[in-house]
């Protein structure tokens, strides 16, 4: 019998080693895995390199990952926003490295990882600083670079509904990275509000397919706050 | 550089009402997306019974209006973070989807926030400085390099004064030769080959004194 399952925050976390490369699912703080990254902080990897489209806010989550020094390079497409202030504390210091990608190119190479593409051809950033080191090819009369797949080694995702296959569901905005996270990383470890019965889920509306889900905890929070 | 001051007489159009200058220029039926900022206001002027679908790239296909404080949905927030909703036949996405369809050149506008526009049509939005203490580009190069069209709204004075319609971008570019039209406090202009042209000025306002107050050769559309 296949059940993805897990009981605690230890077990799901379990093996993340030093070095990984971990991708966080969430667009501003909907659809964020909080309570998995409060549990890598308890889990104690360091020397990580974290793939978010934000580099968090306040002093919780991602943002106190940031500060307890336990992340080497963040890559991310819009680091600064209202309430940044550890990640442009650490920034400005020099303890981190950031690589800027445009938000789609962050997915698509998520993507592509996923779906066994190793590069692709893109015509975003093309004549801008982020191109600078970027093979550059004209094809059909337009120049595009090359942008390599982003792999994860752990994807840590937000979910609405999950089976113990691993199927899951999203709430409205909430799905933004999470269903790319989770086909492009090694292991991929689901939160999720609701844990429903095999065969429960809608299959039409099942968004991420248990294959790219690797364990699964029951985290019921709730409604996000509303701000 | 131009910083000459405006006369009395003319009245520059606040924020909201670019946006709703704006929103009356986009065609019956198009799909648009709406960068962060100013843009996003674009979408509270669009009339009730206009079908114009607003994309949000962080996944909405058919997104509507800020909702009322008791109404709001706290799984649904635009590019912008703020809240917003969707409307009857709206979907939802995820993000390599979501850009799948920027990229792909499915989308027939976008409108786009910018700290510079050229008269060749290069815009500069996502960072001041080559040295700048953390650059955010998020969704700007993808939507400036795959929708049809980009507009872009803006105010048509920095706050110091200096004109952000100019020859060349001084900042780091966001995409090049891309922009068609600028909707600014104190005018519209279209980006055309041979640089900027005006098709429509705020009341109290001449050719003449728009064009002190823009680096950036102006003409006048003939219309």
């Amino acid at each position: 019998m296949i059940n993805k399952i897990v009981q605690s925050m230890a077990e799901a976390l379990a093996g993340i080693r030093d070095g990984s490369v971990v991708l966080l699912g969430g667009f501003g703080s909907v659809g964020q895995p909080n309570a998995l990254i409060e549990a890598l902080i308890e889990q104690g990897a360091k020397d990580l390199t974290v793939v978010s489209n934000n580099a968090g806010t306040g002093r919780s989550g991602l943002a106190r990952l940031l500060e307890l020094g336990r992340v080497r390079k963040i890559v991310c497409s819009y680091p600064r926003s209202a309430g940044s202030v550890v990640f442009e504390e650490v920034y400005r210091a020099g303890k981190i490295e950031l690589e800027i990608v445009p938000q789609g190119t962050m997915s698509e190479r998520m993507r592509a990882a996923g779906a066994g593409i190793p590069a692709f051809y893109t015509a975003t950033a093309v004549g801008t600083k982020l191109a600078t080191g970027k093979e550059e090819r004209e094809i059909g009369g337009r120049k595009y670079l090359l942008e390599e797949a982003l792999h994860g080694d752990v994807a840590l995702i937000e979910a609405w509904e999950a089976d113990r296959w691993g199927n899951l569901t999203y709430r409205s905005s909430a799905r933004n990275f999470n269903p790319v996270m989770a086909m492009a990383a090694e292991l991929t470890v689901a939160q999720a509000q609701h844990i429903v019965e095999l065969g429960a889920l809608d299959p039409e509306k099942i968004a991420t397919p248990g294959i790219y889900v690797g364990r699964v905890v029951h985290v019921a929070y709730g409604e996000p706050a509303v701000t | 550089m131009a910083t000459a001051t405006l006369p009395d007489a003319c009245k520059p159009l606040t924020r909201e009402q670019i946006a709703a200058r704006l929103a009356r220029d986009i065609p019956e039926g198009w799909y648009v997306n709406l960068g962060i900022g100013a843009p996003l206001k674009v979408a509270d002027y669009l009339p009730a019974e206009r079908e114009v679908i607003f994309h949000s790239e962080n996944g909405i296909l058919g997104m509507g209006p800020v909702p009322a404080p008791a109404a709001i949905n706290p799984w649904l927030i635009n590019a912008g973070k703020q809240y917003v909703t969707l409307r009857g036949g709206g979907s939802y996405m995820h993000a390599a989807d979501s850009f799948a369809l920027i990229r792909g050149g499915h989308l027939d506008l976008c409108v786009l926030g910018a700290f510079q526009v050229a008269e060749n049509g290069d815009v500069a939005n996502w960072s001041i400085s080559d040295n700048d203490s953390a650059p955010a580009v998020g969704g700007a190069m993808d939507l400036a390099a795959g929708a049809r069209q980009l507009w872009v709204l803006m105010e048509h004075q920095t706050k110091s004064g200096d004109s952000r319609l100019v020859r060349r971008c001084s900042y780091p570019l966001t995409a090049l030769g891309v922009v068609k039209r600028v909707y600014t406090n104190l005018a519209v202009l279209d980006v055309t080959d041979d640089g900027f042209v005006v098709r429509d000025i705020v009341p109290g306002l001449t050719l003449e004194a728009l064009q002190s107050v823009t680096d950036a050769p102006l003409r006048m559309a003939i219309m």
